[in-house]
Parts: structure tokens; C-alpha cells; sequence
């Protein structure tokens, strides 16, 4: 029932071996939808995770109290509070940000990633396991996301972090601020990560893994 | 019978082996070779002469009247998008079979003919980086994304236009007057396309331009007949199904007619609809792809009509003066739902 992960590995494979986007595809519609800046794309990591983190740390406290029939609604509850949190903390601070995510910061709390690692893992596993899952997990998102933003934004705009890099020579591709850009990108980079994970390529190098 | 007729017959025989008679020359006689005693090969037992090659370098050979008609009309500006996109579309072909690590497939022509109908496809006035940005994502998603040839679920050529008209919209609405057609006192160049000119400011243009091509367009669109003759030549030859030009006119003809007929001030009139933008030439070159248009005769008459329909939709009430690259792309996006729908019987099938 409980994971019996060794406390690193516990943390290192949201990154990698489990990332939630590259691995199990949860969460896309925000990966999707936001990452045309690099900006929006650490805006939108950083809330998930936070939302992430303080769900976990609240379902694993309370995961022998919740009782199991009604566990889903519960949950969402709990993370509807803290998206509530983020998202009012966003237009406080950093208006300009929340303008540009718009709705997509009160959707984090039908992000299949938030609800998928409560079910699969806070609500079986003690509250330090559950965070530094969580952590991991926010970890391989904001990193997906800042990644596609960051690929995006300089095809797109010719910028990162809004910083123009390339000159006046270059012609952006509107195609990448755009939904198909979007796709084309996480699918190019999923198959890069399927191809760099291929067993079989490995066997060629001669190592075994 | 009496006993007497056997012991009679057989004195002969023993003769038969001691000389033994020459085989009369039998034509199947070279099939039994001793090393090949019994040829065992599953279906297709009869072969066309047609191979991929030959049948690309057939619509590159159509393509040339096209081809010669856009260096006359716009002449550098066409030498360089024509050279830069097959170019392009070579060496991204090259690379991509070195990192597949599969045999060179460029002299299967394919690669050449994406190119060469990306470039006919794009404005004169066309930036070369842009045009080879468009060839190398015709050739590397378009194309090998999905498996190579014969595996593209879409026109590579089409795609790469999608994929520059989403990226550079400007540029790629922005057409000029082929050299031959300038005046010395226009102010500018540019021009819109006849479809554009109906569009936006409610302008007809005359058929004889539209036919000889003395107007403002895509490289390769703008001359009916050139398109025409390498066309027919490709049908007559076999390498393009009929039926799907046919049926992609046809249906653009009867589509708009009816519009026309409810209200000839607001809509243009079939013909015009049929000689303007690029229909002729995706109907002729792109609708007809062997790959990505269905295989069975009835699929062809409703692949063309379904295209001929959404390019009318399109062109009359869509945001764009043209459709033809979208109802095409969707239209291959219907195919493999067609092919199924259309399924010939097998012999003696009784389908319930």
C-alpha cells in the first residue's frame, strides 16, 4: 500500500522517470494552454506546485479521517481552498501575471496531476513522503513548463522572460504563441525523452540498464 | 481383354530408357531449374511497371509548364523560392534518412516534388528563410513525423503551407504582380489575388488572366492552362485518379453555382470560382496525392466532393479569400474513415 521508495528516489522521479507531463501526461491543458511566454509558464509551475504541496501536506495528515466514500470530494474541496489561495494571491501581487493566465489559474484545481498524486499517493503514505513527492512532482512540472515556454517564446516572440534576444533579422513563427505550436513542441520533446529512455538504444551503447 | 495383350505391350518399354527422348522444348521449362524446383510466392502475382520513382518523376515532368509559366510571370523572385524549397526539402530528406539510418530516398523524387509544390504554392514575394523554414517542416513533420512515404496521413506540401501561413500571415497574403503585368505608374507592387479582390472590395477579374496566368498569385497558381496540361497529361498517364479532379471542380461548380443562382451580385459565378486561386492545382497535384486520398473509386468521388464543398464554404463566408490547402487537409484528414466506408465487397460477400 505505502511507497517503499528510498526518501531520494522518492523526490528524484517526479522529475524524470515519473515526470507528470513527459511520463504519465497529466496536467495538460495548463502545459498546453499557458506556456507561449516562459513568464507564464513559471507562474503557472510555481502555483500548481504550491497548490500541490499544501493539498498533500493536508490529505496525508488527514488521510485515516477522510472517509473513503466521499475521499474524491473531500480532496477536491481541500484543493479548491488553496487554488482559491494562489489565485488571489496572483491578483494581489502580480496582477500583470494573473491577467495573463486568466481562468487558467481557478482550472489548476481540475488538474488531473493535483487530484492523480492525492489519490495515488498522499492518501496512502505519511505527511513527509507526500511532500517530498509532491515536491518532486512540482518540481518536473515547473520545469516542463518553463521549458516549453522558454522554446516557445523564443520562436514565437524572439524573447525570453520577455528579454528580445534576437535581433531584428528574425521573424517570429506565430505559429508557436499559438494552440499548434503548443503541440508540435510537447510532442516533439515527449518523443526526444522516449527516444533518450529507449531500452533498446541502450543495449546498443553496451550498457545494460 | 485376353492375357496375350499385356505380355505384348510391355517389350517396348524397357527400349524408352536406353533412348531416352528428347523433351519437346517446353517455355515452362526454364521455370523448373533444379536449385528452384518449386516457386512458392504469396499475392501480388502480377506487377505494373510503375514504381515510386517513376511515378514521381511523371508529376515533376506535369509540373514543368507550371514551373516554366512561374520564372516567366515573376522570374528571380521564382528562381529563388523554387531553388531554395526543393533544395531544402533535399538536404532536410538527406538528414533525416541519416538519422533514421535508413537507404537515401531522394532519388525516389519525392522530396523533389514537395518542394517544388510548396514553392508553387507561396507568394512571389516570399521571404527565402521563410520558404525554407516551410520545405524542412513539410519534409521533417509533414512527411517522416508520421513514418516516411506512403505513411503521411496529410499533403507534406500542404502541411509546410499550413504551417507558414499559421506562422507568417502576412507575408503570406501578400502577393504581387507578376513582371510582365506591371504598370509603370502604379505606386506599388503588390496586388491582391483576384479572390481577394471579390472578396474584400467586390472586384471581378477577367477569365482571360485568370487562364493565362498574367495576374497576381502564387507562384505556381495563377495560369489555369499550364496547371491543365500537366494535369491531363498525369491522368492520361494514370498516376492521378480522375475522378478526384473531377469530382473536386464539379463540386466547387455546383456548390457555388448554387449561391450564385440565389444571388449573382453578392457571390462570384462558378466559373470564376473554378480559374481562380489554386484549385486548379491542388485539385490536379494535391487532392490526387496516392497517399493521402482514398484508394477506392467511390472514396475518390466523395473526397473531391467533400473538398469542393468546404472550399466553397470557405471562400465565401470564411475569414480567407482562399480554401483550397484546407479543404484539402481536412479532406486527407477523412481519409482513412473513407477508405473504410467504401470497402468493396469481397467476391461472393454478402454484408448484412
Amino acid at each position: 500500500m505505502s511507497s517503499t521508495l528510498s526518501l531520494k528516489t522518492e523526490f528524484i522521479k517526479g522529475i524524470w522517470k515519473e515526470n507528470p507531463v513527459m511520463a504519465s501526461l497529466l496536467g495538460l491543458c495548463p502545459t498546453l494552454a499557458v506556456t507561449n511566454a516562459a513568464n507564464n509558464g513559471l507562474a503557472m509551475g510555481l502555483a500548481t506546485t504550491f497548490v500541490l504541496l499544501s493539498s498533500s501536506l493536508m490529505i496525508s495528515a488527514l488521510r485515516n479521517f477522510i472517509p473513503h466514500q466521499v475521499r474524491i470530494a473531500g480532496y477536491i474541496v481541500i484543493i479548491a481552498t488553496f487554488v482559491t489561495v494562489a489565485d488571489r494571491f496572483l491578483a494581489a501581487y502580480f496582477p500583470v501575471i494573473s491577467a495573463s493566465l486568466g481562468p487558467y489559474i481557478p482550472l489548476i484545481v481540475v488538474n488531473c496531476l493535483i487530484l492523480g498524486r492525492q489519490e495515488a499517493f498522499s492518501s496512502r503514505n505519511g505527511i513527509g513522503r507526500s511532500l517530498l513527492d509532491s515536491l518532486g512532482m512540482g518540481i518536473g512540472f515547473i520545469i516542463v513548463l518553463v521549458v516549453l515556454g522558454i522554446i516557445r517564446e523564443i520562436l514565437g516572440s524572439g524573447s525570453i522572460f520577455g528579454i528580445a534576444i534576437l535581433g531584428d533579422w528574425f521573424t517570429p513563427w506565430m505559429v508557436m504563441i499559438l494552440p499548434p505550436g503548443a503541440f508540435l513542441t510537447l510532442g516533439i520533446l515527449i518523443a526526444l525523452a522516449n527516444w533518450y529512455n529507449d531500452p533498446s538504444r541502450s543495449k546498443e551503447r553496451g550498457t545494460v540498464s | 481383354m485376353t492375357e496375350e495383350n499385356i505380355p505384348q505391350a510391355q517389350p517396348e518399354q524397357p527400349e524408352t530408357p536406353k533412348k531416352p527422348v528428347k523433351p519437346k522444348k517446353d517455355p515452362r521449362a526454364k521455370l523448373y531449374k533444379p536449385e528452384t524446383p518449386l516457386i512458392l510466392a504469396s499475392s501480388p502475382h502480377f506487377h505494373t511497371k510503375d514504381t515510386v520513382p517513376r511515378i514521381m518523376w511523371n508529376v515533376v515532368a506535369a509540373l514543368v509548364p507550371a514551373t516554366v509559366l512561374a520564372l516567366v510571370y515573376f522570374q528571380w523572385a521564382a528562381v529563388g523560392i523554387i531553388l531554395t524549397s526543393v533544395s531544402s526539402a533535399l538536404i532536410a530528406e538527406m538528414l533525416v534518412n541519416r538519422v533514421r539510418g535508413e537507404s537515401f530516398t531522394i532519388p525516389d523524387g519525392s522530396a523533389l516534388i514537395t518542394g517544388l509544390l510548396l514553392a508553387l504554392t507561396l507568394p512571389p514575394s516570399f521571404s527565402l528563410g521563410g520558404t525554407a523554414l516551410g520545405s524542412v517542416f513539410a519534409i521533417v513533420v509533414g512527411k517522416h513525423f508520421f513514418g516516411g512515404l506512403g505513411y503521411n496521413i496529410f499533403n507534406p506540401a500542404l502541411l509546410g503551407r499550413a504551417f507558414l501561413q499559421a506562422s507568417f500571415p502576412v507575408p503570406m497574403t501578400t502577393w504581387t504582380w507578376p513582371l510582365t503585368a506591371r504598370y509603370a505608374d502604379v505606386d506599388g507592387i503588390t496586388a491582391a489575388t483576384p479572390l481577394g479582390l471579390f472578396k474584400f472590395e467586390g472586384v471581378t477579374s477577367e477569365l482571360s488572366g485568370l487562364l493565362t496566368g498574367n495576374i497576381s498569385g502564387s507562384l505556381g497558381e495563377t495560369s489555369a492552362i499550364a496547371i491543365l496540361i500537366g494535369g491531363i497529361y498525369l491522368l492520361i498517364r494514370k498516376y492521378a485518379d480522375w475522378r478526384i479532379p473531377l469530382s473536386f471542380l464539379l463540386s466547387t461548380f455546383l456548390v457555388s453555382g448554387v449561391f450564385w443562382l440565389i444571388s449573382p451580385e453578392s457571390y462570384p459565378s462558378p466559373v470564376f470560382q473554378l480559374f481562380s486561386g489554386g484549385l486548379m492545382l491542388g485539385a490536379f497535384f494535391m487532392a490526387t496525392d496516392m497517399v493521402t486520398s482514398p484508394v477506392t473509386a467511390r472514396g475518390a468521388w466523395i473526397f473531391g466532393a467533400g473538398a469542393g464543398f468546404i472550399l466553397v464554404i470557405i471562400r465565401l463566408f470564411g475569414g480567407l479569400p482562399e480554401g483550397v490547402m484546407y479543404s484539402i487537409l481536412l479532406m486527407n484528414a477523412f481519409t482513412p474513415l473513407i477508405n473504410r466506408y467504401t470497402r468493396p465487397k469481397f467476391f461472393g460477400e454478402i454484408r448484412a
